[in-house]
This record gives C-alpha cells, sequence and structure tokens, in this order.
C-alpha cells in the first residue's frame, strides 16, 4: 500500500528488534538449547513459548477494548483465526520433523544469523528451498486456495 | 507448601540454566509482538516472509499473493536479525550483565571489532535438511513457532493450538531418535 502511515515500517522494525533480542537473550537462537529442551535435558522452552504466548494474549484481549481501530493502518483489532484441515497436521509433522532435526525455526533462525551465527545460513537456504518448493508445487498442482493471514 | 528438598532438586534438574533467561526472553517477543499489533493490527508471525521474499524473484500464484505484505515482511526479519545483534553487542559481549541471564556453553563464542559473536555446533547437515523441512512444514501448515505458537496461541485458536501440538510432539520424537542414533551435535 502507496498511502501507508510513515511510522508502519519503523514501528515493525521495532517489534523485529525487541522480537530478535528476546530469541538472543532466551538461547532460542541457539539450537544446540532447542535441541536439549526436545530432548527433556532443559525446559526452559516452555517458558519463552508460553511466556511470550501470555504476553502476546493479553495485548490482543486488552487491545480491541481501548480502542476500535490501530493508529498506523486503521485497521479493526480482530482475531484473524486460520481455518483448520488436514494442512494443519501434514504440515505441523513435518515441521516438526525439521525442527527436531535441526533445532531451529525461522523466527529464531533469522536471530541467530544476528548473533554471529553463519551456520545458520544453511538452515536459511534449506528454508528458502523447501518454502519455494511447496510453493511451486502448490502453485501449479491446483488453484490455490485463499491466503493464510500473517504468520 | 512442602518444601521437600527431594522434589527441589528434581525441578532445578529440569532447568539446568535457570529459568530467568527464558522467561525474560519470552517476555520480549511477547512485548514485540504487540508493539506490532498495537500499531497495525497485524499479528506477525516469522514464516511468512520466507513465502512472501520468493515473489520477488518467482511469477509463482502462491507467492505473488504475498505482493502487499513482502515489504514490511523484509523490514520485520531485518529488525529480527537487528535484534539478534544488538544481544550480542550487550549481553553476549558482557556489556550488560544481569542475574536474570545464565550465559551457557553451548557453541563456539568468537570476537569481531570488540563484539561477541557466537557459531553453532550442530552440524550444517542437520541444519539444511531441518531448514528444508521447516520451509516446507511451516507453509503447508500455516505458520510456525512464532504464527501458531505465540500469536495462535495468545488468541487461543484452536487450529494453532493443535498445530503446535502436532509440531512440539513430533520435534520431540524426532530429536530423541536422531539424539539415541548417537548423532551429536
Amino acid at each position: 500500500m502507496a498511502d501507508r502511515h510513515p511510522l508502519f515500517e519503523p514501528l515493525v522494525f521495532v517489534g523485529g528488534l525487541t522480537f530478535g533480542f528476546g530469541l538472543g537473550f532466551s538461547h532460542m537462537a541457539r539450537p544446540e538449547v532447542v535441541l536439549a529442551f526436545l530432548q527433556f535435558d532443559d525446559l526452559g522452552l516452555l517458558f519463552v513459548m508460553f511466556g511470550a504466548a501470555i504476553v502476546s494474549g493479553i495485548g490482543f484481549a486488552l487491545l480491541p477494548r481501548i480502542r476500535d481501530a490501530a493508529p498506523l493502518t486503521g485497521d479493526p483489532y480482530e482475531r484473524r483465526l486460520k481455518p483448520f484441515d488436514r494442512n494443519v497436521l501434514v504440515g505441523g509433522a513435518v515441521f516438526g520433523v525439521g525442527w527436531g532435526l535441526s533445532g531451529i525455526c525461522p523466527g529464531a533462525a533469522y536471530a541467530s544469523l544476528g548473533t554471529g551465527n553463519v551456520a545458520i545460513l544453511w538452515a536459511l537456504a534449506g528454508m528458502f528451498l523447501g518454502a519455494y518448493a511447496q510453493g511451486y508445487w502448490r502453485s501449479t498442482a491446483r488453484a490455490s486456495d485463499a491466503p493464510t493471514g500473517a504468520d | 507448601m512442602v518444601a521437600d528438598p527431594v522434589v527441589l532438586q528434581a525441578v532445578a534438574d529440569l532447568f539446568p540454566s535457570g529459568i530467568g533467561r527464558y522467561a525474560v526472553g519470552g517476555l520480549l517477543v511477547g512485548l514485540g509482538t504487540v508493539l506490532i499489533y498495537a500499531g497495525t493490527g497485524i499479528p506477525a508471525g516469522a514464516s511468512t516472509f520466507l513465502e512472501s521474499t520468493l515473489s520477488y524473484v518467482s511469477e509463482q500464484s502462491r507467492f505473488q499473493r504475498y505482493v502487499g505484505s513482502r515489504d514490511w515482511r523484509l523490514v520485520f526479519t531485518a529488525g529480527i536479525v537487528a535484534g539478534g545483534l544488538a544481544f550480542a553487542a550487550t549481553v553476549q559481549s558482557g556489556l550488560i550483565t544481569s542475574a536474570l541471564y545464565e550465559p551457557g556453553t553451548t557453541g563456539r563464542l568468537y570476537e569481531v571489532a570488540g563484539v561477541t559473536l557466537w557459531s553453532t555446533a550442530v552440524q550444517p547437515w542437520r541444519l539444511f535438511l531441518g531448514g528444508v523441512l521447516v520451509g516446507v512444514g511451516t507453509r503447508i501448515g500455516k505458520g510456525c513457532t512464532s504464527g501458531h505458537g505465540v500469536c495462535g496461541v495468545g488468541s487461543a485458536s484452536k487450529t494453532s493450538l493443535i498445530g503446535v501440538l502436532t509440531f512440539l510432539t513430533v520435534a520431540i520424537g524426532t530429536a530423541q531418535v536422531v539424539a539415541a542414533l548417537g548423532v551429536s551435535p
């Protein structure tokens, strides 16, 4: 959108900065620490994921009561729920195998690069390749379904 | 409350690095998400960036549907990378110390221009192959640890709760099998 508020992208950047700093501070940007969670050696990841979900849950619940629309876009504060279908299970399982093998997920991979982890470029290259492969297949296999929101 | 030392020790064993860095980190991840939502009304997740960025170089319809959001998603990801660097330049470099931060012993620390950087010891083939599966899975499964795990769970979305339960269970199984096969790190 061309008529976007001038503070839109700066705010997204600051939000990303906070998000990435948190991933660094929590050591989620370190695959070893995520693998230690999955192997039950250190359950700290639970505090990261549920801590973040609780904070965002409070924000998602309170903001619609405070104002009608977001100041920088004019969009109403609404829940954008994704429809459930078999893909959630199939994709979730494929993601699970990849996450369990590598100990890295997309957001943590971006933050990991920032902490100096050049080796994570292997994971990022893999993610782009995987995203391209499924997109190529799904674009050509059928006229694709509705957009899936903001994740 | 019974402060049985055996029970306390058992709980401490589950959190050998304490909970401070995890709780504070999670708080910041949530704060970043709320900041963007407060200003824009968008519950931002990290993995759509993969497809939206591919729309710059591919005409496939699956990627072109994200043309409208690809610019700000690039900014969001740049912010996350910068956040990781900011952490490295401050806390990881020892410029800021906190009782809530436990440094840890994983991987390898190295220095560039006075900034303490970090590199993983996890083998490249695991990162690459895992990355491919993450790339396929998050996009088919409609979300990743931030889209489903933070935004979705935060909105009490049933779809996201099922998604999180699915990838968490499978990831635990996978990591246990890989470790049992003697692959380390």
